[in-house]
């Protein structure tokens, strides 16, 4: 079986949503990367490494990485014949998927937390309400088949041959897709650990109560215990904290070792994002919260009482 | 301005879903609009009145032609909608309603501009927009959480995994919005009255022109089950003294 993963990157290094995909895949068959971005010669070893033989590299020359990647895709794909084409559930892998389901008319399967091939035949698992229920799809009809994963559906590791070999791709004709440039590029100021990368992530919720309670209660501490802060989709909406630290269906997907929830009430669409974590704290004041059928250790009481008195006892500590 | 919104008629996202037997979605009783929609209507409510001429078509499918949600959205100030109802769209895939709503685009005619969620509440599957302008051969401006219009340009912060890039398209062009882009209004009285009588054009796959094949879905559930669910350990009601319990859990994992 070969399978394709479309490939993305933060700098110089593959997203680790993308080594996650190819070190599943590379369980499943041979394993090459579609990568949009003028820097593939030095993404293309951490790609090698983890498992991709081979990378066609695509300049976007401007437009939108997605676009241009399913127009190059659709190039590709007859005289390369992959059985399966991997997505990470991002941005631009939701665009790049999308305009290529359209360009070869397959039906996509999204939202992906398992991956299982037979013989011929591939399946998706899906979770959908949440998270609650768990959807096994088998696609019928033609190869490729088109999905895409949720992170941190997989576990990414190192482990395959050392260099991969990077074939240039010529920009496609989008036709009028092209026309969508990037103007700039902004990144958002962190302090600390990535959030999806975190062994710790303590998250605020509307129950801290205004938005300046988050740096006093959430960020001091994470800061604390060397963990990300995170955020519910309530105090993202209400502007409070920038839209990178939502947690959730719409935002990031966390499994760090310890979650900590403060004010927040345990949404399906918020549980959906930090459910997988190894434990859970959650502090709320209303004991019938639906946080606390899943919290590891749950207290009962108002974080503006208990949070001072957990930073003043780990500041105590040290 | 022509704006035309993507509205998804959507069971209450408050009661938890069911499947049917045939695993299709349950979707018996009252439909409402997707809240997540509501931002794309109060968006294209803006960029009309901003432009000063045009107006808002609504775009929806939905079994049993199911009107309710839409009703709120015309409410809201939308002139007119065009609702497919067809029973051979039950169970339908992402692409098989994108081809669906790309064709009620090409029955709204003179269409600047699409502006839709990101996803829909029920069904998040989150490629519908892109895939809609595949099919007309449009540009995207997907994950909008600010739109502005110049001339014959979109103008979009387009939210990124880091932050946001600023991109910009001619039109027409589909434009995906995120939720809280802008605040829905509420509908007045006088905009429900109002709403009874706009003109709802009800139409089948067949009168958008679309073959039985066009429409056939090419994937099949083979099992579902419930998630294992996550075991809810100790919970204690703070009295004073819990935050030693959390230094104490924290000190059993060696994380502090
Ligand atoms: C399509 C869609 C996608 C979504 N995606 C996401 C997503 O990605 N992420 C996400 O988080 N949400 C998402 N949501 C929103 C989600 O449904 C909830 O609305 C949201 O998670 C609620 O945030 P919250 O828990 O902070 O607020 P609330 O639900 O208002 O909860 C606040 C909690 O704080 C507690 N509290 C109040 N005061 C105190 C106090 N002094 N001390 C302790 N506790 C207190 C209350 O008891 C309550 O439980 C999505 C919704 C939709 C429809």
């Amino acid at each position: 079986m070969k399978i394709w993963v479309y490939a993305e990157s933060e700098g110089d290094a593959p997203t680790t949503a993308t080594l996650e995909l190819v070190t599943k895949a590379r369980e499943l068959g041979t394993v090459e990367a579609i990568y949009v971005g003028d820097n593939a010669a030095a993404v293309a070893p951490a790609l090698g490494a983890h498992g991709v033989a081979k990378v066609f590299a695509v300049d976007a020359g401007g437009s939108l990485a997605g676009v241009m990647g399913a127009a190059a895709m659709a190039g590709l794909v007859e005289a390369e014949a992959p059985d399966l084409i991997l997505f990470a559930q991002s941005y631009d892998g939701r665009d790049a998927l999308a305009r290529l389901s359209v360009k070869l008319d397959r039906t996509v399967l999204t939202n992906g937390v398992g991956l299982s091939v037979e013989g011929d035949s591939i399946t998706v698992r899906s979770a959908i309400f949440g998270g609650n229920t768990l959807v096994d799809t088998k696609f019928e009809g033609a190869k490729p088949a088109l999905a895409a994963i949720r992170p941190k559906s997989f576990v990414a590791e190192a482990g395959g041959e050392a260099a991969a070999e990077v074939v240039n791709v010529d920009t496609p004709d989008a036709g009028r897709a092209a026309e969508a440039k990037v103007l700039e590029t902004h990144v958002e100021e962190r302090e600390g650990p990535k959030l999806e990368e975190a062994t710790i992530v303590v998250s605020g919720g509307r129950g801290i109560g205004a938005a300046e309670n988050y740096e006093p209660l959430v960020e001091e501490l994470a800061k604390l215990i060397g963990g990300a802060s995170g955020a519910s989709r309530a105090i993202v909406d209400a502007g409070w904290v920038p839209y990178s630290k939502q947690v959730g269906q719409t935002g990031k997907t966390v499994k760090p070792k310890v979650y900590v929830a403060l004010g927040i009430s345990g949404a399906t669409q918020h549980m959906v994002g930090m459910k997988g974590s190894d434990n859970i704290i959650a502090i709320n004041k209303d004991g019938e919260a639906p946080i606390f059928s899943v919290a590891d250790l749950g207290i009962v009481g108002d974080v503006h009482k208990v949070v001072p008195k957990l930073i003043e006892a780990l500041k105590a500590r040290k | 301005m022509n704006v035309v919104v993507c509205v998804k008629q959507i069971p209450d996202p408050a009661v938890p879903g069911e499947l049917n037997s045939d695993h299709t979605l349950k979707r018996e009783g009252k439909l409402i609009l997707d809240e997540s929609d509501s931002y794309g209507v109060e968006m294209a409510l803006q960029l009309v009145d901003k432009a000063g001429g045009g107006e808002v078509t609504l775009i929806s499918m939905a079994p049993n032609g199911e009107v309710s949600g839409l009703r709120t959205a015309l409410a809201m100030g939308a002139a007119k909608a065009i609702l497919v109802s067809d029973d051979a769209l039950a169970g339908a895939d992402s692409l098989t309603t994108a081809k669906v709503l790309a064709k009620c685009v090409e029955r709204a005619e003179g269409t600047d501009l699409v502006l839709t969620a990101t996803e829909s509440t029920d069904g998040y599957t989150g490629t519908i927009p892109a895939q809609m302008a595949e099919l007309l051969g449009w540009p995207s401006l997907t994950f909008a959480k600010e739109v502005h219009l110049e001339g014959g340009t979109a103008k979009i912060q387009r939210q990124t995994e880091a932050g946001y890039d600023v991109v910009e398209a001619s039109l027409p062009a589909v434009v995906s919005v995120t939720a809280g882009v802008v605040e829905p209004r509420y509908p007045s009285f006088k905009g429900i009255m109002a709403a009874k009588s706009k003109p709802v054009d009800q139409v089948t796959t067949a009168d958008l022109g679309l073959s039985a094949e066009a429409i056939a879905p090419n994937q099949t559930i083979v099992n579902v089950a419930a998630a294992p669910p996550r075991e809810a350990g100790e919970k204690i009601e703070d009295d004073g003294t819990a935050f030693e319990k959390v230094v104490e859990f924290l000190d059993g994992l060696k994380v502090i």
